[in-house]
C-alpha cells in the first residue's frame, strides 16, 4: 500500500533576552547550578511575576517575519502540572490567546521547488528548569537556572510530507530567529528544541491519521532520523494490519530508537485557565511598527541580493544566506577576496568540511572571513595552487600563523609563473620522455591525448619543485606538443 | 498608652512623654500577659522590635521622623517578613523563613513603624473564624464574660482580635472574600479593604490572586487612614498594582458630609439578617442623615450570585497558587519520601489543614477538562455582572452601607462542621471583592453585648471618602472606642 505522511513541527525557541521572562535574574548560559534563580525563579511565597518587555519585542519580530497577524491582547495562562523543576507547580504559557497567530515560511527543495509551510501561531512561555538524574546517588537533583527563561513555541499545521521538508523548514526557521538576533541558535545547548508530530494516511485520503509527537530533537542530523524512524514504525504497523497508538515519544539519536513517553490516555489534564497575577497583554501599533522598524535583512531577502549583488546562483546564494553568521563570514570574505563563487566555493568545500568534522559552528571558526577572503585572493591571482591553498588554510586553521602571505613565504608556496623559465623546464622535461613525447603525438583520440598530458605534469611539478604554476605548465605543454 | 490610637501615640513620641522603647516594651509586656487568652499572635519578635524601637528613638531624635516612627504595630502573619518566619496560619509554613520583604512590610519599615509581630489567621487566609489556623483558634476579646467564647472572624482574625485586645494599636490584614471587614465588625474595630491594585501583592502570599488585598486594621478610621498612607501606591514588583497618584487619606477626613448620597442595596437587608442587627445598621443610616446625607434605596440585582461564583474563582485560583507547596524547595516535606509522588502526596496530605484541602479540591474540580466551562467561565461572567452592579450603582449614589455581617461573633466551634454555613457569613462582603471596590466595617453599635459592624462601600479608588465617612461618624459615636470586658 501507498501512504502518505503527514508532518507538524513544534519548535521551542529560547528568546536571547538578558534577564528572564518574569524576573531580572539573568539567562546566561553554563553557570554554576542555582546561582541564577532568585526567589521569584524560585516561585518563594508571595513573589509575582513582572513582564519583559523584550521577550514580546521578540516576539513581535518573529510574527512580522513569519508574515503573521500580531494580536493586540494575548493573555498568559497557568498550565497545571507537578515536577520538582517546575518550581510554581504550573507553566506560565499562553493557550486561547497567543501573541503570534497565522502566518507562514517558504522553504526550499532540493528540486528546485518552493513550498509554503503554514504556521498555526507562536505564543510565548517560560522555559522549566533542570533535572539532573546522575551524581546525586539516587537522589534528583534540580537546576533552576533555566527556568524562566523566555521561548516561544511555534507551532506549524501539517503542512509537511517527508523529512527534507521538516528538515528545511527547521534550517529555515533557524535562520530566521538567527538573522533577527532573537535567538542564539545554538542547538547543542537547547536554544531550539523540536518536537514532530508524523501521521500516516492511504495515499490520497482526505482523513488524517493518528499522530504521534516525538519530543525534544535538538539536531537537524537528528530530527531526520527520527521522522525516518518513526515513518518506518508507523508504515509496519500499518502494513501488518495494526493501528497507532496516539502517544508521545522520546527518540534516542544515537541509539536511533525511541520509546513511550505516556499514551493519550496517561495524558494529563493541565486545567489552563487566565494567570491572575499578569494582565492581558496589549500590544499597540506603536510597539509594532518599533518591532519593525528593528528587522534586519532576513534570509529570503539576504538570498535576493546575494544573486543579484554577488552573482551567485539560487543553491549557492539559497545555502549561504540562510544562516545569519555564515551570511556574515561570506560577506566580510568577500569584501577581501572579490571573486564570490570561489569565496563561496571554499566556504561550503573546505571550510564546511572542517566545522562539520570538527562539530564547530561558523562562528567558532579558527579561519575568519577576512582570512578567507585572503586566499581566494592569492588563489585567483595565481600565486598559489589550490593545493597550496589548501596547506595555506591548514595553516591558518591550526592557527600557525594568522597571515596568509606569510604562510606562502615561509612554506614556499609561491608558484612559478616566469613563463620563460617554465617554458624551459618544459623543453628539459619532454627531452628527456621521447617515447612518451611521440606516443601523444601519434594519439588521435583528444581524451586520450588529454589524459596523456597528466604524464608530464608529474616530472615537470617534480623539475619546479612544486612550485610551477600547473595552468601555465599545461598551455606551454599543449603549445609545445603541438596542440 | 495601650488605649491610644496610632495619631495619640504619634503625637506622645514627638512630644518626647515617652520613647519608643518604653511603649514597645508596654506593648510587648501586655502581649504577654494577655495574649495567652487570645491566641492572636502566631509569632513575637521582641528582639527586633527592641532594637527596632531604638533605632526609631533615634531617627526621631535626628529630625527624621515620620508619623510612624516608633509607632508599634503588627503584621498579619500571611505578610513575609525578611528573616522572621512567615506561616500563613500553616504547618507547611511552620518553618519558613523567607529571604525578602514584601512590599507591605517594607514599606511599613521604611516609614520607621516597630513591627511587634505576626499575627494569627486561618490557614492560607481560607476561612470566617480563625478556626482553621495551624497555630490553634484565636478567641474574640468580647464576649469572654458569657458562657462560650466567640469567634473574631477570619481570616484575619489574628489581627482583629488583638487592635480590639489593645495589644497593638494596628495591624495589616488582607481581605479576599470579606477577611478584613468581618472580623472588624466582629471584633468592633475598624478595617479597610482598600481598591484591588491600590495596596501591593508582592510578598503577601497568595490564596487567590485576583481577589487577594492587602488592608488595614486599627480602632479609629484616622488610624486606617495613617495606614493606608504607608501601604498604598504603585510597586513594579506587583504588575496588577495600579499606578495611579497616591492622596494623604488623612487630609480629607475632616471634610463635611453634607450632600453625601447614601445607597443602601436592597439585597443586602434580607430576611438572612436579625432585627436586632437590621435597628444597629438603620441607626447608623440615621446618624449620617443627621450629618447631612441623604439616603435612597438601591439594587445590586447579582448579588446573591456573588457566594457562588467566589466559591469557584477563588478555589480556582488558590489551587495553582497553593501548587508550590510540594516539598521540593522549602516548607514542609514528609519524612523519608520513597518517591517523587510519594513526596508530593504525604507532604501536603500531612502539611495543608482540611479548609485549604477541601478548596484546592473545589477548585482543581472547577478547572478540570468537561467542568471548566460549566464552572470556571460561568463564574467569570457572573463576576463581571457584579462588577456592572456596582458600577451601577455609584452612578446614582457616592456610599453604599449595609450590615457588615448577617450576625454577630458566633460561639466556636458552632459552624466548623458546616462549611456552607461558615461561607455564608460572607454574604454581604464577597461581592466587593468580585467587583474589586473598596470597603470599610466600622462599629456601629452591639447586639447582645457584642460589636455590630456597619460596611460602608464605594466607588473604584475612593478610600479618601470612605475614611471620611467613617472619621465623620466616629465623630459623633462612640462605638470604636468601646474596651471588651
Amino acid at each position: 500500500m501507498q501512504w502518505d505522511v503527514v508532518i507538524g513541527l513544534e519548535i521551542h525557541v529560547q528568546l536571547a533576552t538578558k534577564t528572564k521572562i518574569f524576573s531580572g535574574s539573568s539567562t546566561a548560559y553554563g553557570a554554576e547550578p542555582n546561582t541564577q534563580a532568585n526567589a521569584v525563579d524560585l516561585a518563594m511565597p508571595g513573589t509575582l511575576p513582572v513582564p519583559n518587555e523584550q521577550a514580546f519585542r521578540y516576539a513581535v519580530m518573529f510574527g512580522l517575519a513569519v508574515n503573521a497577524e500580531i494580536e493586540r491582547r494575548s493573555v498568559f495562562e497557568r498550565k497545571n502540572y507537578f515536577y520538582p523543576d517546575l518550581p510554581k507547580g504550573y507553566q506560565t504559557t499562553q493557550l486561547e490567546r497567543p501573541i503570534v497567530g497565522p502566518g507562514y515560511v517558504d522553504i526550499d527543495l532540493a528540486n528546485g521547488e518552493s513550498k509554503r509551510v503554514r504556521i498555526h501561531h507562536a505564543h510565548l512561555e517560560e522555559d522549566a528548569g533542570k533535572s539532573l538524574h546522575e551524581d546525586f546517588h539516587g537522589m534528583t537533583g534540580i537546576d533552576l537556572n533555566r527556568a524562566g527563561t523566555p521561548l516561544i513555541e511555534v507551532v506549524t499545521e501539517p503542512d509537511m510530507t517527508n523529512a527534507e521538508e521538516a528538515v528545511a523548514f527547521a534550517k529555515k526557521l533557524h535562520g530566521i530567529v538567527t538573522s533577527l538576533g532573537i535567538c542564539d541558535g545554538d542547538m547543542s545547548q537547547g536554544s531550539m528544541r523540536f518536537d514532530v508530530n508524523i501521521s500516516l494516511k492511504p495515499k490520497g485520503s482526505e482523513t488524517l491519521g493518528t499522530r504521534t509527537e516525538t519530543k525534544n530533537l535538538n539536531s537537524f542530523r537528528f530530527m531526520e532520523q527520527a521522522i525516518a524512524h518513526e515513518v518506518e514504525r508507523q508504515m509496519d504497523i500499518l502494513e501488518d494490519g495494526g493501528t497507532i497508538v496516539q502517544e508521545t515519544l522520546l527518540y534516542n539519536g544515537d541509539r536511533d530508537e525511541s520509546r513511550s513517553m505516556r499514551t493519550k490516555e496517561e495524558a494529563n489534564d493541565y486545567r489552563y485557565f487566565p494567570c491572575p497575577d499578569l494582565l492581558p497583554v496589549e500590544i499597540d501599533e506603536a510597539f509594532i511598527e518599533d518591532a519593525r522598524n528593528r528587522l534586519p535583512e532576513l534570509p529570503d531577502a539576504r538570498k535576493a541580493r546575494f544573486m543579484d549583488q554577488y552573482g551567485l546562483n539560487d543553491y549557492d546564494a539559497g545555502l549561504l544566506a540562510g544562516d545569519s553568521k555564515l551570511a556574515a563570514f561570506f560577506e566580510e570574505a568577500v569584501s577581501h577576496g572579490k571573486d564570490a563563487k570561489l569565496t563561496a566555493n571554499w566556504i561550503q568545500g573546505e571550510l564546511s568540511a572542517r566545522l562539520n568534522a570538527e562539530e564547530k559552528s561558523v562562528a567558532e571558526s579558527p579561519i575568519t572571513g577576512a582570512q578567507l577572503g585572503y586566499l581566494v585572493v592569492r588563489i585567483a591571482d595565481n600565486t598559489i595552487s589550490s593545493a597550496g591553498a589548501k596547506k595555506v588554510f591548514e595553516a591558518l586553521w591550526s592557527g600557525e600563523s594568522d597571515n596568509v602571505d606569510a604562510i606562502i613565504d615561509a612554506k614556499g608556496l609561491k608558484q612559478m609563473s616566469d613563463t620563460g623559465a617554465l617554458e624551459s623546464m618544459v623543453d628539459e622535461v619532454l627531452a628527456g620522455m621521447p617515447d612518451q613525447v611521440a606516443q601523444y603525438q601519434n594519439e588521435e583520440d583528444p581524451k586520450k591525448r588529454k589524459k596523456m598530458l597528466g604524464g608530464f605534469m608529474g616530472p615537470l611539478m617534480k623539475a619546479s619543485k612544486g612550485q610551477g604554476n600547473p595552468k601555465l605548465f599545461n598551455e606551454i605543454l599543449v603549445k609545445k606538443l603541438g596542440g | 498608652m495601650h488605649n491610644k490610637s496610632v495619631a495619640e501615640l504619634s503625637r506622645e513620641l514627638e512630644s518626647g512623654k515617652i520613647s519608643s522603647l518604653e511603649l514597645t516594651q508596654q506593648f510587648l509586656d501586655r502581649i504577654k500577659s494577655e495574649d495567652g487568652q487570645f491566641n492572636s499572635f502566631i509569632t513575637v519578635t521582641e528582639e527586633q522590635a527592641l532594637a527596632d524601637a531604638r533605632s526609631a528613638d533615634e531617627q526621631r531624635a535626628a529630625g527624621k521622623a515620620t508619623p510612624w516612627t516608633g509607632v508599634p504595630f503588627a503584621h498579619k502573619d500571611i505578610f513575609c517578613t525578611n528573616g522572621v518566619r512567615t506561616t500563613c496560619g500553616s504547618k507547611m509554613l511552620e518553618n519558613f523563613v523567607p529571604p525578602y520583604d514584601a512590599t507591605v512590610t517594607e514599606n511599613f519599615r521604611r516609614a520607621g513603624a516597630v513591627c511587634v509581630g505576626k499575627t494569627n489567621m486561618d490557614e492560607f487566609a481560607m476561612g470566617s473564624s480563625n478556626e482553621s489556623s495551624y497555630f490553634g483558634a484565636v478567641t474574640n476579646p468580647w464576649g469572654l464574660n458569657q458562657d462560650e467564647k466567640r469567634v473574631p472572624g477570619g481570616s484575619s482574625g489574628g489581627s482583629a482580635a488583638a487592635v480590639a485586645a489593645r495589644l497593638v494599636p494596628a495591624a495589616t490584614a488582607t481581605d479576599t472574600g470579606g477577611s478584613i471587614r468581618q472580623p472588624a465588625a466582629l471584633c468592633g474595630i475598624t478595617g479597610l479593604k482598600p481598591t484591588y491594585g491600590r495596596v501591593s501583592r508582592y510578598g503577601m502570599i497568595a490564596f487567590a490572586s485576583s481577589l487577594d488585598q492587602g488592608g488595614t486594621m486599627a480602632r479609629t478610621a484616622e488610624d486606617n487612614a495613617l495606614m493606608l498612607n504607608v501601604m498604598a501606591g504603585f510597586d513594579p514588583k506587583d504588575s496588577t498594582s495600579i499606578d495611579r497618584d497616591v492622596p494623604d487619606y488623612t487630609a480629607t477626613l475632616n471634610e463635611p458630609l453634607k450632600g453625601l448620597k447614601i445607597g443602601l442595596p436592597r439585597e443586602y437587608f434580607s430576611d438572612q439578617l436579625s432585627p436586632a442587627m437590621e435597628q444597629q445598621v438603620r441607626n447608623a443610616v440615621t446618624e449620617y442623615e443627621k450629618l447631612g446625607a441623604t439616603v435612597k434605596e438601591v439594587s445590586l440585582p447579582n448579588a446573591k450570585l456573588a457566594i457562588a461564583a467566589y466559591y469557584v474563582i477563588a478555589p480556582a485560583e488558590a489551587s495553582a497558587n497553593l501548587s508550590r507547596f510540594d516539598g521540593a524547595r522549602y516548607g514542609y516535606r514528609c519524612e523519608a519520601p520513597k518517591d517523587l509522588m510519594d513526596m508530593y502526596t504525604r507532604t501536603r496530605a500531612e502539611g495543608f489543614g482540611a479548609e485549604v484541602k477541601r478548596r484546592i479540591l473545589v477548585g482543581t474540580y472547577a478547572l478540570s477538562a468537561g467542568y471548566f466551562d460549566a464552572y470556571y467561565l460561568k463564574a467569570q461572567k457572573v463576576r463581571r455582572l457584579i462588577q456592572q452592579d456596582f458600577i451601577n450603582a455609584f452612578k446614582e449614589v457616592d456610599v453604599l452601607m449595609s450590615p457588615t455581617t448577617p450576625s454577630p461573633a458566633f460561639i466556636q466551634g458552632e459552624k466548623t462542621s458546616d462549611p456552607v454555613t461558615m461561607y455564608l457569613e460572607d454574604v454581604f462582603t464577597i461581592a466587593i471583592n468580585l467587583a474589586g471596590v473598596p470597603a470599610m466595617s466600622v462599629p456601629a453599635g452591639f447586639v447582645d453585648g457584642l460589636p455590630v459592624g456597619l460596611q460602608i462601600i464605594g466607588d473604584y479608588f475612593s478610600e479618601a471618602r470612605l475614611l471620611n465617612a467613617a472619621h465623620q461618624f466616629q465623630q459623633v459615636t462612640d462605638w470604636h472606642q468601646r474596651e471588651p470586658q
